[in-house]
């Protein structure tokens, strides 16, 4: 038995320690709470005291061959750690996975809270399917995994996928697992697609629009030719919480380029002549570009130090500003738009109104919305997924019960009905 | 392959054959059920030709509320049921089956919703791929997955076979520009998974059932992203004297973070037969040829089209040729895409492989079809997505020759060990079907294979959806939830110390 045992828990340095693990806990009926990190620990339902499954032992890079845009890790590698090998060549991971630590208030050793870096695993990026601005473009986690290696509930070793590109060779679990917070199998290997990185980025920021003159801007600049890899609206506050508040604090609508440098100048030129006469407009290059980015990506405006309720809503991109203003005639709430408005962060003023924010977003066209911040208390009370209607509900549990027939893994995080 | 054991009729299924089209046409009125069997022909088979069957009965919803109460009839009845697109399949997916309802999508025939401001299209899934850029490109915008056969295949079967096309590695697969759909279970259930927004709520059911082949779920409405066509493409033909020089420089490309719209490779018999074809004016003393185009902003496309030219120069190209209009670029194109019917042309039958492997063993694995193709006596050509790595051998054979068919499936099934055994797949973008079904153990372990197979108990727990597809060996679902017990208590006594 290689399992390394803690007074609470498993830290497996091998996939064999993870099927241990799991193997134990399944004799046990014991429930097992798996993180990398722990930097997303604090979102979803408050799970019953459950053994620790720490996976930040089982770390790093097993496979990497820049040529063929492909890298494999360990479930727990750091994604500080993957993303310095990547751009040691020249490449990147196209999702840009959010980094939460800062809005969740989780520090980091030897860091302040806030202060940059870069929280995180590879394995909990695709837990959670982590994305970032480039959303609109470049998709997110589960567009860019290949293949996966994970132990299920049956404490059972199983694989997916491979490490080519074009796959259609039987089910694809590897997506399966995008998005599935550790409640159907624990991840012990990832491959992923990589990308060359953008040679260089400029962003367009447009001062001064209305949340609904913004949408128009926003989706006019995304029906160019123009590849717009970032399109975000602040409104009039917001902007001086990211970058230090060198973005001042007018309202801003910031429109991303990047690739080559010529073709980046041109492709902005473009957006500027398409959209100069919608209000003062001005380019923004690196490294403030970059900086302004990782602050929108890193949801910076709301990570206050606080507990107040967070809303992550992921809905048809011109609906947004509709729901937000329908919102804020009936409670009071800040919001910001990324993903030309497909993604919407709301900060409620103190209690997250869960029926409330769902119904007006089921009635602007759906989508979901997700409650990553609260206190454990609102987090109890308060379905923090999505709640699903009764028959993919019940699809739900079936699939959970094939993975997980006895329950033991991160139960109840999801859906805690099922219990 | 050419033993290929389906299931076993169900002989209470085929005693009852009368009462059950009559509960069809009670449901599906007037033409919408077929059981004729001179008009039932149409359907015995789908692109991967070799393998006929006529169904037991066919029937052509054209609502939901058919679909499902079609659905809910066979899953209350325990009756198989075989879904089918276009029929453009080329692993037999669509293959009926003697004592099942195949069920034919193709009266969904219709565009439901256009949305620019939120660039995505609602279709029905009996909607041609190419129908969905028809229906946008007025307005300048596409959809980005092509498969080949993107004039006659639906939208539904892409979603069904998570189908790719030339442009996937800059653009990606369905799985990629899908956003929503509409299904309909074993059960009657109507269920809508994503939307208009691109981020799953719950478990990745969209992912899971793209790409299942039929196997979970009937497909009722389809949601795609739309994307707005680059002001220019240009291509670049080189040739090279050796395929490791290509691959070289395919590699070099992806190197220089440069990812072309297309990339496509073609070996000596594959440019021979289609400039023979075709006369698209390809060099035919060289052993690869390479086709990249980059799209973009036209300040970009030339940008790249020198940088492509240094590296292709570098790596010891004998004719770069760029395309200085549409025209010429479309004569670059015309070869590569009627490689499938000169190899028809040179060859009284030929069998597509579709493997996919890593990029950098491709001389390995050309090296390797070469001594199969000395081995069987038969020929191969090969086309190659080269950008992604996804292998397109056309082994040439002639069915009026006795054996010929099984010497060709046993060349193929080799090409396909293969590939998995330099770390890559059994199919690329084809799918398992039937014809690819028998060698999954080659990839995956029983307990991987077990796995997939209770995503499916999860959704059509009798297997009824699409049986002998897939799974080498459809196991029981009962038999698959069985935990293993021993001694009284679950295996695995060793318990660490806390």
């Amino acid at each position: 038995m290689q399992v390394v045992p803690r007074m609470t828990g498993f830290t497996p340095a091998t996939p064999g320690d993870v099927q241990s693990a799991v193997e134990w806990a399944l004799s046990q009926r014991a429930p097992l709470e798996i993180f990398g990190q722990g930097s997303k620990r604090g979102i979803g339902h408050p799970q019953e005291a459950g053994r620790a499954l720490d996976l930040s032992l089982l770390s790093g890079v097993t496979l990497y061959e820049p040529e063929e845009l492909v890298l494999s890790a360990r479930a727990g590698t750091p994604l500080a750690e993957i993303e310095q090998v990547l751009a040691d060549n020249g490449q990147e991971l196209a999702f840009d996975p959010i980094d939460y630590s800062s809005l969740l208030g989780v520090r980091r050793e030897g860091t302040a809270l806030g202060e940059g870096g870069r929280g995180g695993t590879i394995g909990g990026a695709l837990a959670a399917n982590l994305a970032g601005p480039r959303r609109i473009k470049a998709g997110a986690a589960r567009d860019h995994v290949l293949g996966i290696a994970a132990v299920s509930g049956r404490a059972e070793t199983f694989k997916s996928g491979g490490r080519v590109v074009k796959n259609v060779t039987g089910y694809d679990l590897s997506k399966l697992m995008a998005g599935s917070w550790g409640t159907l199998a624990v991840v012990t290997d990832v491959t992923f697609k990589v990308l060359p990185a953008g040679e260089t980025e400029t962003t367009l920021a447009i001062a001064g629009l209305t949340d609904e003159a913004a949408a128009g801007v926003m989706a006019h600049a995304m029906s160019s030719t123009a590849e717009v890899s970032g399109a975000a609206h602040l409104p009039q506050g917001i902007a001086a919480r990211i970058a230090g508040g060198a973005a001042g604090s007018d309202a801003l609508t910031l429109l991303r380029v990047e690739g080559f440098g010529p073709s980046v100048a041109y492709r902005i030129a473009t957006l500027e002549a398409m959209l100069g006469s919608a209000g003062p407009a001005e380019t923004i290059e690196e490294p403030a570009s970059r900086s302004i980015w990782r602050g929108i990506r890193d949801c910076m405006p709301f990570a206050d130090g606080s507990q107040r309720p967070v809303w992550r809503v992921s809905m048809a991109p011109y609906q947004a500003h509709r729901m937000v203003l329908a919102l804020r005639m009936e409670a009071g709430a800040d919001a910001f738009y990324d993903w030309q408005g497909g993604l919407v962060w709301l900060r409620m003023e103190a209690e997250p109104e869960a029926d409330l924010v769902r119904r007006l977003v089921r009635a602007h066209g759906g989508g979901h919305a997700t409650l990553v911040r609260a206190s454990p208390a609102q987090r109890s009370s308060a379905p923090v997924f999505e709640p699903q209607p009764t028959a993919l509900a019940a699809l739900s549990a079936r699939l959970k019960a094939q993975f997980d027939p006895m329950n033991i893994l991160n139960p109840g995080r999801m859906t805690p009905d099922a219990d | 392959m050419s033993g290929l054991v389906m299931p076993k009729p169900d002989a209470e299924t085929l005693r009852r054959r009368a009462g059950i089209v009559a509960d069809l046409r009670a449901i599906v009125p007037g033409e919408g059920v077929v059981d004729a069997v001179n008009e039932m022909r149409a359907f015995e088979t789908d692109g991967l030709t070799a393998y006929r069957q006529l169904p037991m009965v066919v029937v052509l919803p054209q609502t939901v509320d058919q679909v499902s109460r079609i659905m809910k009839y066979c899953g209350g009845h325990n009756i198989r049921v075989v879904p089918r697109g276009a029929g453009t399949s080329l692993s037999g997916g669509a293959l009926p089956l003697e004592d099942a309802v195949l069920l034919v999508m193709s009266r969904f025939n219709r565009i439901l919703e256009v949305d620019f401001p939120n660039r995505v299209v609602v279709a029905q899934p009996g909607v041609t791929n190419l129908g969905i850029t028809q229906a946008v490109e007025s307005e300048g915008f596409y959809y980005a997955p092509d498969p080949s056969s993107q004039i006659a295949c639906s939208i539904g079967g892409n979603v069904a076979e998570n189908s790719g096309g030339v442009h996937c590695l800059k653009y990606g697969l369905t799985a990629n520009n899908l956003l929503g759909v509409e299904i309909v279970l074993i059960t009657g259930e109507v269920l809508r998974l994503g939307g208009r927004h691109l981020d799953a709520e719950g478990y990745d059911l969209l992912g899971v059932l793209t790409g299942s082949e039929g196997l979970l779920a009937v497909v009722t409405e389809i949601t795609v992203r739309i994307l707005k066509k680059p002001e220019t493409a240009r291509a670049l033909l080189i040739g090279f004297p050796t395929s490791e020089q290509a691959g070289q420089c395919v590699a070099d490309i992806i190197g220089h973070g440069i990812i072309p719209g297309g990339m496509e490779m073609m070996d000596r018999p594959a440019i021979h037969a289609a400039e023979d074809f075709v006369g698209a004016g390809y060099p035919l003393d060289v052993e690869a040829l390479l086709i990249v185009e980059l799209d973009g902003p036209g300040v970009e496309v030339d940008h790249l089209i020198g940088l492509v030219q240094e590296i292709a120069a570098r790596n010891g190209s004998t004719t770069c040729r760029a395309s200085r209009d549409e025209a010429e670029r479309l004569s670059f194109w015309a070869g590569r895409k009627a490689a499938f019917p000169a190899a028809g042309r040179i060859s009284p039958d030929y069998y597509c492989m579709d493997g996919t492997i890593p990029r950098k063993q491709l001389p390995r694995v050309l090296a390797g079809m070469r001594d199969f193709s000395e081995r069987y006596g038969l020929r191969v050509a090969n086309v190659f997505h080269a950008g992604d790595g996804n292998l397109h051998p056309l082994i040439l054979y002639d069915a009026n020759v006795p054996g010929e068919l099984d010497k060709a499936e046993r060349f193929g099934a080799d090409i396909l060990r293969l590939c998995v055994a330099v770390g890559g797949v059994l199919t690329g973008e084809h799918g398992v079907g039937v014809e690819k079904r028998d060698l999954m153990p080659e990839m995956f372990t029983g307990i991987d294979l077990d796995q997939q197979m209770r995503v499916k108990c999860a959704f059509d727990p009798d297997h009824l959806l699409n049986p002998g597809k897939v799974f080498p060996q459809l196991r029981r679902c009962a038999e698959l939830g069985r935990m293993h017990v021993s001694r009284g208590g679950l295996a695995f006594p060793e318990i660490p110390r806390f």
